[in-house]
């Protein structure tokens, strides 16, 4: 297991170096520099600068130095957020987004599971029909067409909730952004449960386990229930990147400040060194997040074990 | 005789006397009722995108100055009312299907091509080559695609050609695996064999007989692949990153119904339900074509 975990990680680093590599050339094609403000810098500043920020330097080293600073988490300065570096900004925006991100994969899990498992056990039967034909609606509209309504009804018709804002992650803050968030991943965990359910069912085992007589909670609950997670366990990975990617509309429509809203601004701002590290930072994310998921699923599924 | 017998009538030596694949899919699906009402409706969303605008007695940017955020009324015209400019929502919100759907046709194109090609110049060709490009495959499928392509966005400026293209090239992947996996199963049949033994070359062989036989499930995935290139294309927009004025798209009017919500609903609830009717019916297309076409399900 350990040597998978770290051929697993050595995987990981052709696709970093991919994402790193793509991104610093991209925007050393952008226009415009770090230093281009309405206010001419006088030329000794402004190549004492360069200097410090090593722009003076041919692509290749300032490359290797990116990189290099990369190892050391440093993500360079930001163009527009002139007193912040990038590292800082992210600091303050990741923890922000991981709260909205876990709570929105918890219930995603919480609703998804129960709703699939519940509809596999009545098949074609109204409670089923109701789950699904929710589950479809969910998967076809957007979470950005989502989030505003929720907003509309519960923040300004309702007003039970605050329509946007963090106010440092209180509760009531939290409770619109995440279940717009995570709206879709229960429509696709709750649809793919049931799939899985109904295929699970349908095996001779389960036919086995009935014959001899066990409860159908015994069932369900002992035989049938692990197996049937199994593809939603694979499917956390899409899952959790379909979060990372939602949380960057959710957190742009409730003004949330997470590292989502910093990135939009910093695209619509051209601010290219803040995209950038963003962009950096999500990769490496989604390649750690993928790589835990593929553990815990090697975990769940006696039949797959990584020891070659 | 035979090659062109197989070419044409795709695995037709696998059904029942005297219906060819295509015809006992269109039958199974014709009885799926859910498909057929998708179906039917998207053509007519497709058909009024096209024709609609002209259709409507306002144009694309004119401003009605006597309507501005008028609500939705049979009287003055504006079926689905006025955005906050006077401007028609119902032309605006046809127009923008215009740059929606066609965003999707063109960039599933895109990504039909590379995948198809790729999937089954790998699946041929197997071995080392097949195992290098299948893990390229792997490595892209690890990357961030949304944030690559807004990265795109910034630095090469909001072009559609861009979005297009994009879009396309981030959609591939999954059709070059199924094709891959189609094309490792089908070169071992006879059919493959007696081309190659008639001295049909490489390329003919992977273009008049691997790829015509892998279209089923291909056709299956261009159904499913619309919706997400339409969300994604939305998605873009919505964030001001996609398509741009004097140009508009579902994307776009939903992020300007999303400012105008509270006095004008309508701004957001139209262009809103055209995207995830569009969204629906594509995806129960989508899954009554994989019945029709599945023949595990026969």
């Amino acid at each position: 297991m350990l040597l998978y975990v770290f051929k697993r990680l050595l995987q990981a680093i052709p696709t970093l170096l991919i994402v790193i590599t793509l991104s610093f050339f991209l925007m050393h094609l952008a226009p415009g520099g770090p230093f281009d403000g309405e206010r001419q810098l006088p030329a000794e500043i402004e190549a004492n600068l360069r200097a410090a920020y090593h722009l003076d330097q041919p692509v290749w080293r300032q490359y290797l130095i990116y990189l290099g600073n990369l190892l050391q988490g440093d993500f360079g300065p930001s163009f527009r957020y002139k007193d912040f570096t990038v590292t800082e900004l992210i600091a303050q925006g990741f923890p922000v987004s991981l709260e909205l991100g876990l709570w929105a994969i918890a219930l995603a899990i919480a609703l998804g599971l129960p709703l699939g498992i519940v509809a596999a056990l009545h098949r074609n039967s109204s409670v089923d029909y109701l789950v699904m034909g929710t589950a479809l609606a969910g998967v076809a509209i957007p979470n950005f067409v989502i989030a505003p309504i929720l907003a509309l009804v519960f923040g300004v018709l309702l007003a039970w909730l605050p329509v946007g804002g963090w106010n440092d992650g209180h509760w009531r803050n939290m409770v619109l952004p995440v279940v717009a968030l995570s709206i879709q991943q229960v429509a696709y965990i709750a649809r793919m449960t049931r799939a899985s359910m109904i295929e699970v069912l349908g095996t001779h085992y389960i036919r086995t386990a009935r014959a001899k007589g066990l409860s159908e909670r015994e069932v369900i609950w002992r035989h049938a229930l692990r197996p049937a997670l199994l593809p939603v366990v694979s499917y956390l990975g899409p899952a959790i990147a379909g979060i990372i990617t939602g949380s960057v509309v959710i957190e742009q429509i409730f003004g949330i400040p997470g590292i989502g809203r910093y990135f939009v601004q910093a695209a619509l701002n051209r601010d290219y060194t803040l995209v950038m590290g963003t962009v950096v930072f999500y990769g490496i994310l989604i390649v750690l997040l993928n790589l835990i998921v593929d553990v815990l699923y090697s975990a769940l599924d006696p039949q797959i074990r990584y020891d070659d | 005789m035979t090659t062109e017998h197989t070419a044409t009538h795709p695995g037709a030596g696998d059904l029942p006397a005297g219906e060819s694949l295509g015809r006992d899919a269109w039958r199974r699906l014709k009885q799926n009722r859910a498909a057929m009402v998708s179906l039917v409706l998207l053509i007519l969303i497709a058909i009024a995108c096209v024709v609609g605008p002209w259709l409507t007695p306002w144009g694309l940017n004119e401003v009605n100055w006597n309507a501005f955020r008028a609500p939705p009324s049979l009287a003055d015209g504006h079926l689905a009312g006025t955005d906050a400019n006077g401007r028609d929502l119902l032309t605006r919100t046809l127009y923008g299907g215009q740059i929606s759907l066609s965003v999707a046709l063109v960039a599933t194109l895109v990504s039909l091509v590379i995948g198809v090609l790729y999937g089954a110049i790998a699946g041929y060709l197997g071995g080392r080559v097949d195992n290098l490009m299948m893990r390229f495959v792997d490595i892209m499928y690890s990357l961030p695609f949304m944030f690559l392509v807004i990265l795109l966005m910034v630095v090469f400026g909001r072009n559609i050609l861009l979005i297009y293209a994009a879009i396309g090239a981030v959609e591939w992947l999954d059709m070059s695996r199924i094709v891959r996996g189609q094309t490792l199963a089908l070169k071992r049949r006879e059919f493959v064999e007696a081309a190659r033994a008639l001295g049909v070359r490489s390329r003919t062989i992977v273009m008049r007989h691997l790829i015509p036989n892998t279209l089923g499930p291909v056709v299956v995935y261009v159904t499913l692949t619309v919706p997400k290139v339409i969300l994604l294309e939305s998605f873009l927009s919505f964030l001001g990153l996609g398509v741009q004025e004097p140009m508009t798209s579902w994307g776009v009017l939903i992020s300007e119904g999303v400012d105008m919500m509270q006095g004008a609903p309508w701004m957001l609830l139209v262009p809103s339900t055209f995207l995830a009717v569009t969204l629906l019916c594509l995806n129960f297309l989508g899954d009554g074509l994989r019945d029709a076409l599945d023949p595990r399900t026969r």
